[in-house]
């Protein structure tokens, strides 16, 4: 049970941001993947579930190629949850009805059992307070954690997160940490994009660094964070830190 | 049956008498088109500026014109204009009647231009120094009318088909002179696709215009 | 000025001419019906990979914009004619307003659809959802929101365009009641006053109810 992402290469028309990538997250571990913006980190995120296509390599999913042809993305998709940068919340729905609705019409479950599961995420993520409200009225950080519990709805045994804290303000970022440092202690996979350097040193088993569309190390955060050993890395923690 | 297209009793004096019906419909166009924005454009900044108690009844009169046909419009004025006993020609109770039902239009497109400039930017105008005139001639309308002037195009252009209605009237415009041929030579499909073709030809490079404007300005924003 | 009003041969007049109203109202909406089910169909074909059927809806649309609504009910009822097509006078009217709706309402769609992020998209695919789940689900109700006010403004277009029935004959709705009337007693005024004054409600019932309904339906 693992995410093996091997060699895979992938453009934006002339442009190249993904150049060889080789990865293996093994079911349980918590990696995290830091570099500048612009370095394809985002984009090989949307790569593992099928959102954007890859030129060459491959992404296996419990064994399962992802961009193979007949490979059914709907149904792999069910055991990968993303959050993105920009929570996506469905404006038109309820925080109850945003998490409800991909167990109804993807897994088929029943009305109660839907809300039964929503209510028990939402709770989870600090939101049973909120479950009638609409989107619009959460601040960005309880919008962001409704998306994480909305991914958690479909029981994912994946979870991928990209740059979750990016677009919040300073005092809501911490709030949505929490919230994925309760993910990683139970145990989940989680593969997360993240400008939170001292985060990522906490909760990762690895860290990844990023740099012009390659891993150029990767290890426990101890020593990449702690005693990174490219002149790269040492000039990107220099200039975040 | 396409035959009768190629073989028709259509004569070059029937384009002329079209054509001029063209330039009675650009007429009627032109004066309704100016009595229309100078009326909605006072209408607009007395709805934009003024307080409730003017801005609701002046509202409310104006949506009267948009709430019922222009048809019944015309109708209702030529007669009025009998029982009263002005003496205007159907081609001055037309140009009035679209005039008043433009300017209905026009209040709220000039209204919402005005509106569409944000207190705060009006605000730093000031900061800088600029008197309140200067705030108006040098931001406001400036913004105002990029806002405005795509929807008082389309407006205009709406207007120029509207004016097909005059000939209830008896105002002989392009559709009706069409219509006085096709009564005579008998081939209404012909005839009025040229009468198509010459409405489409005037209202289609200025609609085009219109949306290129609009497009190049929201680029800039 | 010595003309005498009469109101009352008009106000006895008035349920004939409600009764006209209802065949208005009965127009417009099946215009709107109509109009809604080709503009979505002009939509798609606008987008479509074919080049004709891309060109047959940028004509359709751009005649409906072009030319007076009047000239397109024309159209319908003599230019036909010459085709061995004969409508008599409420199928004409009808299919010249349907045309004009579907056109001005295909733009209105097409920029709804635009409308709506992409990242919409991306999210509901990313928890597993078709394409087609997706856009039932997630695009068109965001999309509806955002083509109400436009589409609730053509339905009183088309209102108002039924008006011109009377212009190829249609004689038993509110316009062609009222002149029918007028025909028989020449109290123009009076007459089409009174159906002013209906045409007016019919408007502002269709613009109160919707945002009634807006009031309803758009929580968010």
């Amino acid at each position: 049970m693992s995410i093996e992402i091997q060699d895979v290469h992938k453009s934006f028309g002339s442009l190249e941001v993904v150049k060889g990538v080789t990865m293996t997250v093994e079911k349980g571990e918590v990696v995290s993947v830091i570099g500048g913006s612009g370095s394809g980190k985002s984009t090989l995120l949307m790569c593992i579930n099928g959102l954007e296509p890859i030129n060459s390599g491959r992404i296996l999913v419990d064994g399962t190629d992802v961009h193979a042809r007949g490979t059914d993305l709907n149904k792999l998709r069910r055991k990968i949850g993303i959050v993105f940068q920009q929570w996506n919340a469905f404006p038109h729905l309820t925080v109850l009805e945003n998490v409800m609705l991909a167990p109804r019409k993807v897994l088929g479950k029943s009305k109660a059992e839907a809300e039964a599961i929503a209510v028990e995420k939402l709770s989870h993520v600090g939101l049973a307070e909120k479950l009638n409200v609409y989107p619009s009225r959460l601040s960005g950080g309880q919008q962001q954690r409704m998306a994480i519990a909305r991914a958690l709805a479909m029981s994912p045994d994946y979870m991928l997160f990209d740059e979750v804290t990016s677009a919040l303000d300073p005092q809501l970022v911490g709030e949505v940490l929490d919230t994925m440092r309760l993910l990683s202690a139970e145990g989940m996979t989680m593969i997360c994009v993240t400008h939170e350097i001292a985060f990522a040193r906490e909760v990762s088993n690895r860290v990844a660094f990023f740099h012009k569309g390659r891993i150029h190390e990767i290890g426990p955060p101890a020593q990449v964070i702690g005693n990174p050993q490219q002149p790269e890395t040492v000039a990107f923690l220099k200039s975040v830190l | 049956m396409f035959s009768s297209l190629f073989e028709t009793t259509f004569s070059l004096n029937d384009l002329w008498f079209m054509l001029k019906g063209a330039g009675v419909t650009l007429a009627l166009t032109g004066w309704a088109v100016l009595g229309g924005t100078l009326l909605g454009v006072a209408f607009g900044v007395v709805r934009a500026v003024a307080p409730w108690w003017v801005n609701a009844p002046l509202g409310a009169v104006l949506d009267v014109f948009r709430s019922i046909p222009l048809l019944i419009q015309l109708v209702l004025a030529n007669s009025f204009k009998t029982i009263v006993g002005i003496h205007w020609s159907p081609f001055t109770v037309g140009c009035v009647v679209l005039a008043l039902y433009m300017s209905a239009y026009c209040t709220e497109i000039v209204r919402s231009g005005f509106l569409a400039v944000p207190a705060t930017t009006r605000r730093a105008a000031r900061s800088l120094g600029l008197s309140y005139r200067q705030d108006l001639t040098e931001i406001v309308f400036p913004i105002a009318l990029r806002v405005a002037l795509p929807s008082w195009i389309g407006l205009t252009l709406g207007v120029m088909k509207d004016t097909a209605m005059v000939w209830w009237i008896g105002v002989v415009e392009l559709l009706r002179s069409s219509q006085v041929i096709v009564t005579r030579i008998q081939e209404p499909l012909f005839v009025l696709s040229i009468a198509g073709l010459i409405y489409f030809l005037m209202s289609f490079p200025i609609a085009r215009l219109g949306a290129r404007l609009e497009k190049r300005w929201r680029e800039n924003d | 000025m010595n003309y005498t009003f009469h109101w009352l041969p008009a106000f006895r007049a008035l349920p004939e001419m409600l009764a006209g109203a209802l065949v208005t109202l009965e127009i417009a909406v099946l215009s709107m019906l109509l109009g809604v089910f080709f503009a979505v169909l002009l939509a798609v074909a606008s987008g479509s990979s074919y080049r004709s059927l891309r060109a047959l809806a940028a004509t359709w649309v751009e005649l409906a914009r072009n030319t007076p609504s009047l000239f397109q009910i024309y159209m319908a009822y003599f230019g036909l004619g010459s085709l061995g097509i004969h409508l008599d006078s409420f199928v004409a009217l009808l299919a010249g307003i349907t045309f004009n709706n579907a056109g001005y309402l295909a733009e209105t769609f097409r920029g709804g659809l635009r409308a709506v992020p992409q990242t919409q998209v991306r999210a509901a695919r990313s928890l597993g959802m078709g394409q087609v789940q997706a856009f039932r689900l997630i695009v068109l109700p965001q999309m509806f929101r955002i083509v109400f006010y436009p589409l609730t403004n053509q339905m009183v277009w088309a209102i108002l365009m039924t008006s011109l029935g009377v212009i190829v004959g249609l004689n038993n709705d509110l316009t062609g009641v009222t002149q029918e009337l007028n025909v028989r007693s020449f109290r123009t005024f009076e007459y089409f006053a009174l159906a002013a004054v209906i045409y007016y409600l019919l408007a502002k019932l269709v613009t109160v109810s919707a945002r009634l309904m807006a009031w309803r339906l758009f929580r968010y």
